[in-house]
């Protein structure tokens, strides 16, 4: 078997059996969509208009969270050390961890938003649109997050530290994200630019991402 | 095949750990690293490992792959395990030899740290001296040349030290190298001492 | 004095202690003839004299990117030449560009309020502002938590190049974003259409602006070194307790 299978195989194991994975990281996007009524109001009117803006932020803070234990626990055991020293370009291990890590945590959100989409009342044929903007938006989410997870590993912080470091770097994906969600619904601008550099921000963060993040470890832990 | 080092300097923390640390390991030989703590062994290791920045000095293995580098032609075993604690003894070595490139499957190497009727069970669930010996099935698992080894006998009691000491014989007898951080024997006769920590 | 010599710490610190008062001197002068030109600037037609906080709030934003880059250039001499001084200058560097991006947040602010009635406004040009200084912010926090300083310069230098790449991004993000929302330009800073007369005292200013950055950065590297050296007095006095 590939080494990089066997690091993917790997990680989802890890993710699933851990527990904390999969269903966390959905629970937490579930718990933000509830509290959004209580602090704006139940108004459906309203709830629908910021629907969309409102699970972009929730998936992004959960795929957040969920990042700061990508790196930690090959710190802490030791396995780090040796992932480092294979003939597997360490950018690839890195980049096949976030792969794993965004199908255990990334594609769960992807998959509960439009039963959240129903709970803000977002309109009913546009749930597929914005379902679609998360799925090739959480990726970026992902693979940017990763250089705030091996910045944080190396310093020995936590998520906090991981947080404010990630989070201006996704402002990109977030203004795009949204605005694709809402071109699909009602917006002025139509669907397909937006969505595009939206795929364009991802697919750069699968490059991006990984260099840094490798640089990160590399640097920091020598 | 020769691992030779000239001059090795190590800075962590600002600090200078070393200085001026030279040494040749021909095949065949063992090379034990003493010292008092925080006179650098470990991080000589490290070092040798490609895990600590050499701040001056050279290193190489000559004899080697050319052009790989020594990280990838050694074998660390460090204080940690590096065992995931939810994963069965057999599916940790199973990833490992599977990473690190190996295409031998790894049941004799548990056989020989007599973990197999331990396979299936979870990580978690073995002692210090278990998950030790899991970690030399590892080495033993996957061949590489250069072994080095961070105080290999720890958690370890006499009768997995004296299987140890055969496993490293062995490997130095089909022209394997070793460097081991020790505080006392390891059952290495005939090994080459590195003083560390000396003004 | 070629280039190498600023590359040993104690030489170094010998030439900023000739340079400095030079430095002190020239950017007091500036600042002098800046402001004073700027105070006899004609006021705007439109905004009356709150257009004179263009002066400072212009040159502040200049600078906050300006020290992104010169953090940028740093993060290269740490990590790819591996120069000495290059960690020193990079973390000297992130505060003042902070503070800078700061100022022209508030004088932005404060510009805003009497010609648009609120303190804030989601515009273009202060929202990207406001994500810079959330990555100033952030590079901080990689030097404030980290044990070594050595650790935390290079995890520094790497979100600081990480930042640089994405700056552009985000800058064109958020234009976008902005015309999105508000299809009315906001702020007009002079835009393309500066008069002469007041341009010159931006120039001067933003010039003074500059040397005030120069001659704090220098300081502040000055006294990274220093902390340095009794950092490493104080670890080599243990290391001799030990043995």
């Amino acid at each position: 078997m590939n080494p990089l299978a066997a690091i993917l195989v790997r990680d989802m194991r890890l993710a699933v059996r851990v527990g904390g994975g999969a269903l966390m990281g959905a629970l937490f996007f579930l718990i933000v969509i509830t509290m959004t009524p209580f602090a704006v109001g139940p108004d459906l009117a309203l709830l629908a208009r910021i629907g969309p803006a409102i699970l972009w932020l929730g998936a992004l803070l959960a795929s957040l969270l969920a990042l700061d234990r990508l790196f930690a626990t090959d710190h802490d055991d030791g396995s780090l050390d040796l992932l480092m020293m294979s003939e597997v370009p360490l950018e690839l291990t890195v980049a096949a961890k976030a792969l794993a890590h965004w199908l255990t945590t990334g594609l769960p959100l992807v998959v509960i938003a439009p039963l959240l989409g129903l709970m803000l009342n977002v309109d009913m044929h546009a749930l597929g649109w914005l379902t679609l903007t998360l799925a090739a938006g959480t990726p970026a989410l992902t693979f940017t997050g990763l250089i705030g997870a091996a910045l944080s590993v190396a310093l020995r912080r936590g998520g906090l530290l991981l947080a404010v470091l990630v989070l201006p770097l996704t402002v990109p994906v977030l203004i795009f994200g949204v605005a694709a969600a809402n071109a699909a619904i009602a917006g002025p601008t139509p669907f397909g630019p937006a969505f595009t550099i939206l795929c364009a921000l991802s697919l750069a963060s699968l490059v991006l991402g990984p260099f840094a993040a490798t640089a990160a470890l590399r640097h920091g832990l020598e | 095949m020769e691992l030779q080092a000239e001059g090795l300097t190590c800075n962590r923390g600002g600090r200078e750990v070393f200085r001026n640390v030279s040494f040749k390991v021909p095949a065949g030989a063992a090379l034990i690293v003493t010292g008092r703590n925080g006179a650098g062994k470990s991080s000589l290791l490290r070092m040798i490992g490609g895990l600590v920045r050499i701040a001056a000095g050279r290193l190489s293995l000559d004899g080697g792959k050319t052009d790989t580098p020594i990280a990838e032609q050694a074998h660390y075993l460090g204080h940690q395990d590096a065992m995931k604690t939810s994963l069965t003894v057999a599916e940790n070595l199973q990833f490992w030899t599977r990473f690190l490139g190996s295409r031998g499957d790894f049941g004799p190497a548990l056989e020989l740290l007599d973990l197999a009727p331990l396979a299936d069970l979870p990580a978690a669930y073995l002692s210090a001296g278990q998950r030790r010996r899991l970690s030399i099935a590892r080495i033993v698992a996957v061949s590489r040349p250069l072994w080095l080894l961070d105080e290999p006998t720890s958690a370890l009691d006499a009768p997995s030290q004296t299987r140890l000491s055969e496993i490293m014989r062995s490997h130095l007898a089909g022209g394997g190298l070793i460097v081991a951080a020790a505080h006392g024997a390891i059952g290495l006769d005939r090994a080459r001492e590195l003083k560390l920590g000396v003004a | 004095m070629a280039v190498i010599d600023f590359a040993n710490p104690t030489r170094f610190l010998r030439i900023v202690d000739r340079l400095m008062p030079w430095l002190i001197a020239a950017t007091v002068m500036l600042f002098a003839i800046g402001l004073y030109r700027a105070m006899n600037a004609p006021d705007d037609y439109q905004q009356g004299a709150t257009v004179k906080i263009m002066f400072l709030h212009v040159p502040a934003a200049w600078l906050g990117m300006f020290g992104w880059a010169l953090m940028s250039v740093a993060a290269l001499g740490t990590l790819v030449w591996r120069h000495p001084l290059a960690d020193v200058s990079g973390k000297a560097a992130a505060p003042i560009g902070a503070a800078f991006t700061f100022i022209c947040l508030v004088t932005g602010s404060l510009w805003g309020r009497p010609t648009w009635g609120t303190y804030w406004v989601w515009d273009a040009r202060l929202t990207s502002m406001l994500v810079l200084l959330l990555l100033y912010l952030g590079v901080l926090a990689l030097y404030w938590t980290a044990e070594e300083p050595g650790r935390g310069a290079r995890a520094a230098a790497i979100l600081s190049l990480v930042g640089a790449v994405n700056l552009p991004i985000i800058k064109f993000s958020v234009d976008w974003w902005n015309t999105l929302h508000q299809p009315a330009s906001v702020f007009r800073v002079g835009g393309s259409t500066i008069d002469p007369s007041l341009l010159t005292p931006l120039l001067i200013m933003a010039l003074a602006f500059t040397l005030l950055f120069v001659t704090l950065h220098l300081a502040a590297m000055r006294n990274e070194i220093l902390r340095r050296r009794v950092r490493n007095m104080r670890l080599m006095q243990a290391q001799e307790a030990h043995a």
